[in-house]
């Protein structure tokens, strides 16, 4: 499959990292390469196969509904970048 | 030119666990900003989802009410985009296999009487943080109390066809969930809100493109906002334009709809299964377990209600609105111990009024079921008028207790606090004097008394005038001071003048 | 006398009296400062480890220390430690203070060990030769222009370079056995689900294995009793009853001449196959035979499957990493841009300024294989191919005990040779990324070297919680030889 400069820029965009032109460029040339690697998957037979999300089977563990956790605001803020009365600040989001 | 309105709502439920979905963190609402919001919550690097069996017990449980199938094994699946309110980059939900498949919910339309609305699905989601675009210098805060809460999403399909209709299914959806006891349907605090997908099409023709309007967190709001963008698409088609599918806000100060700024591009939330998830594992012992401790459902219980009470069928629909006026009817009639029908006229009347008047839920109502029920025995055994009684009933209120529940909800069961009430009521009869009198020499005198005082009217009553046999009724009843039994003070009247009945 | 440089002797010598862990422990940081040009650490907490060292040594009179106390140790810089910075090798997390310990550290913390600092790694463990990290190359210190190997680089390196006698890693695609191999050292892959992930910066979620390094399987045994273990905290976490690996390790072969009687081998002739170095596979082959003389049947295998290794982790690792490192927005901690028009401007700079070029690759490769229109065609494809790869080696632990082979193609190479080549890098993962797609146990052991004195290792692998007897082959295997005795020159290694 041919990866074009402008599903670079798209793919980018969606993972929300700037790209310049020239970045553009380059990273698309190496994610051919890449691609190149990967495409050999595409003409293994694998009807009736079950895909392998996980490494073991076992079944989901569940935990009781009880409140475990007490407030950390205080810590956990410690490492923000912007905070206020207790809020993460960011710019403004318009809707 | 006629135009088909096609409608499916898709509801977010918030779970009424204590806990979060995927952490030990608590619900509850209103803390102050990011003190309930766990490592787990916030998305510190490291940290993993761990699932709320509570969460899974709720979705069984709608599951289960609605005839739906529940999916025996079900998978997680992240929802990727980037949001300040969504931690991960990624909300973790469910994609192809939720856990509840099917189903569906009886309502009755405004305009096509009684339908039922299927249901496509209803998974297992978390809730995202919220907003805050109050000032904060330029910038938007927020806060992830909220992230993390588990969410039923309710997905109908596209039965419903017009505001109407969405309305009533919304309306039933809540009672539902509220009566099951998964949701408290607590619409100013989030915990019900609803997404509403709307195309039109003429009659025939395949469906229109639809345009989906979000978050809508009041009834009216649902109303209005469908009623709009209706309007606004078919006047959009018949200008010779095309409706272009995207995502939509109400705004409720200028009763319009207007397109959001794009979110995500073009929607691809690149879904794949949550690897720190493996698959849900629900058995049948599970099932049966939920299956047992099923309260019995409002259809069941309002068509019994008729068979079992004599009622019609809209007092029932109205006593089964919950299940704490439900459970209070039947109290009450198991107290009085004669016409439930009375029963039934005294909540919807009365009681209701004073619930209104002072804004309270059934739950917290000054006058208990069992207090009712001596009340009405006391009109049915003559002490008192019902007017009269009215006036016990305020006084009741007035007098009891604020902020103890006369209701007590135990798993399926709601059980009945406070104590015997019939003293209450006695007391207030006789501390106002509201016994009615009815000794037959002391009315046949009263009634003696008025005829001989009312000549002028009595002649009225003969020549048949039925409103001058009320006024001489009063004149009566206002000389025992409201207190004689007016039923005899009628039939005595009548026996004495030779009225007809 | 030489100063005690494993687990096992450290034990003993503070069992002993011999020394404290004071004096082990400054020993240790005496030598991160004097090898300060390995660029091992990223991170080192002088004044706490010597409070756990004195801790340690008042736990020992008190009569309350257990087999790991007072014994230094580094933690691979990808586990959240408390109060200490954690930065996974990137300028995201360049000054973020964890909050919280990670599951393991807790407890190794508990076990008494002393945690002297945090190693280098490649960032966020995407990479295989440590040159990927934002805080420099990490040296291997048997010649110090050569990879370490990676992800774990800086672990490999401070056990290998005698700084601790243990250090953790973690393994995706091999990032702990590729540097011990590299590095001359033994590396422990557990089986999946064994160790809990709880605060384990997240690469790719179905892979991340924590694991140990040290001179020796018995060594590793010792670290392992003290980090498996369920944990409530990660839904992944295997309910597996606790093991005693050092005990079970101990535990005498039936027959003391051929120690391996009995033991299947099992050797893929995908393995052996062109590709290899001629001088890896000349070790490998001379290892195997040392099995074959303890009395162990080496057997011919196929793994048709396994050369789909590479492309199909080159999907699910990224595509698993592009979601986890969503999170890494600006917003709640780590780096976030100064300049940005608007919020979607600040997620953007934010991440392009703060994740080095491999990260976005991946980033971008795993957005992409899960996007509208490629998901089936390569995110399922790939892990339908994952489960073929799963069954191969569960048809071939039917048949044999262990999977043996190299561990790379290559020894070390030098710093600088790949980095305009991601391809040709990840090439080099062939062998190992197999454990890591099926989940099973992996180690490898010192094996030899090439005639320049590079390190080479052979690779066991075993099926799902055969740890014990995968640690036991390997420390049969060491009591026969001594390759995991030798250390690099120090002197050279403290050079400028």
């Amino acid at each position: 499959m041919s990866l074009s400069l402008d599903d670079v820029r798209r793919i980018a965009d969606l993972a929300r990292i700037a790209l310049s032109d020239d970045e553009a460029a380059g990273v698309h040339a190496k994610l051919a390469s890449i691609f190149g690697l990967v495409d050999e998957l595409l003409a293994i037979p694998t009807d009736g196969v079950e895909p392998m999300a996980h490494a073991q089977s076992i079944a989901l563990p569940l935990r009781d509904d009880a409140v475990t956790e007490r407030d950390e605001r205080q810590a956990y803020q410690r490492v923000a970048p912007a905070t206020d009365a207790g809020l993460y600040l960011v710019p403004k989001v318009i809707e | 030119m006629s135009w088909e309105v096609v409608i499916g709502i898709e509801t977010h439920a918030q779970l009424s666990t204590a806990s979060k979905i995927f952490s030990g963190a608590s619900t509850a609402f209103g803390a102050p900003p990011n003190t309930q919001a766990s490592a787990v919550d916030i998305a510190l690097p490291g940290t993993l989802p761990v699932l709320n069996r509570g969460a899974v017990e709720r979705a069984i449980r709608f599951g289960l009410a609605v005839g739906a199938t529940i999916n025996r094994r079900s998978v997680f699946a992240r929802k990727n985009y980037f949001y300040p309110d969504l931690p991960k980059g990624y909300q973790i939900s469910q994609y192809e296999t939720p856990v509840v498949l099917g189903g569906g919910i009886d309502i009755v339309s405004p305009t096509r009487g009684p339908i039922r609305v299927r249901l496509t699905r209803a998974h297992l989601e978390e809730d995202a943080g919220k907003s805050l675009h109050e000032d904060f210098h330029g910038m938007t805060g927020i806060d992830l109390n909220r992230a993390g809460t588990p969410l039923l999403e309710i997905v109908s399909e596209p039965d419903l066809r017009s505001a109407d209709e969405a309305v009533a299914y919304a309306k039933t959806l809540h009672g539902l969930v509220r009566w099951i006891g998964i949701c408290d349907g607590n619409m100013q605090e989030g915990s019900f809100r609803c997404d509403a997908n709307v195309s039109v099409r003429r009659p025939g023709e395949p469906l229109g493109t639809r345009c989906e309007i979000k978050n809508l967190n009041s009834f009216r709001f649902l109303e209005r906002a469908i009623a709009f963008e209706v309007r606004r698409q078919i006047d959009l088609i018949e200008d010779g334009g095309r409706v272009v599918q995207q995502t939509r806000l109400y705004d409720p100060d200028r009763d319009e709809t207007r397109a959001m700024r794009s979110k995500e591009d073009a929607h691809d939330y690149r879904y794949f299964p949550d690897p720190d998830l493996p698959p849900l594992a629900i058995d049948d012992a599970w099932i049966e377990r939920v299956e047992a401790s099923m309260p019995e459902l409002p259809e069941a219980m309002k068509a019994r209600f008729v068979t079992e009470y004599a009622i019609p069928a809209h007092d029932a629909l109205m006593l089964t609105q919950s299940r704490d006026m439900a459970a209070y009817f039947e109290e009450a009639v198991r107290a009085f111990g004669g016409e439930a029908k009375l029963v039934a006229n005294w909540m919807l009347g009365e009681l209701a009024a004073w619930l209104n008047r002072e804004d309270v839920h059934i739950g917290e109502a000054a006058v208990g079921p069992r207090q009712l029920g001596a009340l009405l025995t006391r009109i049915a055994d003559g002490t008192i008028s019902s007017k009269a009684a009215k006036q016990v009933f305020d006084e009741l209120w007035r007098e009891h207790p604020r902020g103890h529940p006369v209701l007590r909800a135990e798993g399926a069961q709601f059980s009945v606090a406070g104590e015997d009430a019939t003293p209450s009521v006695d007391r207030i009869i006789e501390r106002h004097g509201l016994r009615q009198v009815s000794d037959e020499a002391a009315i046949g005198k009263l009634v003696d008394d008025a005829i001989a005082a009312n000549a002028a009217i009595v002649a009225e009553v003969r020549a048949g005038k039925e409103k001058a046999f009320n006024a001489l009724v009063g004149k009566v009843m206002a000389a025992s001071r409201g207190k004689a039994n007016p039923a005899q003070v009628n039939a005595l009247l009548r026996a004495k003048l030779g009225a007809p009945s | 006398m030489t100063a005690p440089d494993t687990v096992t002797a450290q034990a003993a010598a503070l069992a002993r009296g011999d020394c404290s862990s004071v004096e082990l422990t400054q020993r240790a940081l005496d030598r991160i400062a004097s090898m300060q040009s390995l660029n091992a650490f990223i991170t080192v907490d002088t004044e706490g480890a010597l409070a756990q060292a004195r801790e340690a040594d008042a736990a020992r009179v008190r009569g309350t220390a257990g087999p790991l106390a007072g014994i230094p140790i580094a933690h691979k810089d990808v586990l959240m430690t408390a109060g200490l910075r954690t930065t996974c090798g990137s300028r995201m997390l360049a000054d973020f203070v964890s909050p919280y310990d990670a599951h393991v550290v807790g407890l190794l913390k508990r076990a008494g060990t002393v945690l002297v600092g945090k190693t280098n790694m490649d960032e966020f463990a995407m990479g295989s030769s440590n040159e990927n990290s934002h805080f420099g190359p990490v040296r291997n210190p048997w010649n110090r222009s050569l990879v370490p190997g990676g992800s774990s680089g800086g672990s490999a390196a401070a056990v290998a370079a005698g700084i601790v006698a243990g250090a953790t890693g973690t393994d995706t695609g091999g990032s702990i056995r590729q540097p011990a191999s590299f590095t001359g050292i033994t590396g422990l892959k557990p089986t999946y689900g064994l160790c809990s992930r709880y605060g384990l910066v997240a690469f790719a979620s179905s892979l991340d294995t924590p694991g140990v390094f040290a001179h020796s399987a018995h060594d590793c045994a010792l670290l392992l009793t003290a980090m498996a273990g369920h944990d409530e905290r990660d839904s992944t976490s295997l309910s597996h009853a606790q093991e005693d690996y050092a005990r079970d390790i101990d535990a005498s072969p039936s027959d003391a001449h051929k120690p391996l009687a009995g033991v299947r081998i099992g050797l893929p002739r995908e393995y052996f196959a062109s590709g290899v170095e001629s001088e890896v596979a000349g070790v490998v082959d001379q290892a195997l035979g040392t099995m074959r003389s303890l009395g162990a049947t080496l057997v011919e295998i196929g793994l048709p499957t396994v050369r789909h290794s590479v492309p199909a982790y080159y999907v699910i690792a990224p595509a698993e990493a592009s979601s986890n490192l969503s999170r890494f927005d600006g917003v709640r901690y780590g780096y976030r841009a100064r300049d940005y028009r608007d919020l979607d401007d600040m997620y953007r700079r934010t991440r392009a300024e703060a994740f080095g070029e491999e990260v976005k690759r991946r980033i971008l490769v795993g957005t992409y294989v899960l996007s509208h229109g490629y998901y089936d065609a390569y995110y399922l494809k790939a892990q339908q191919v994952r489960r073929l790869i799963a069954d191969d080696f569960r048809r071939a632990f039917a048949e044999v005990d262990f999977i043996a082979g190299p561990v790379a193609p290559t020894p070390a190479f030098a710093i600088g040779d790949r980095r305009d080549d991601p391809v040709q890098m990840y090439l080099g993962d062939i062998f190992t990324i197999a454990a890591n797609l099926t989940g099973i146990p992996a180690l490898s052991l010192p094996a030899g070297f090439t005639r320049d004195g590079r390190p080479v290792g052979l690779q066991l692998q075993a099926s799902y919680l055969r740890e014990s007897a995968l640690l036991a082959a390997a420390h049969r295997f060491q009591q026969a030889t001594d390759w995991h005795a030798r250390r690099p020159d120090l002197a050279r290694v403290a050079g400028a």
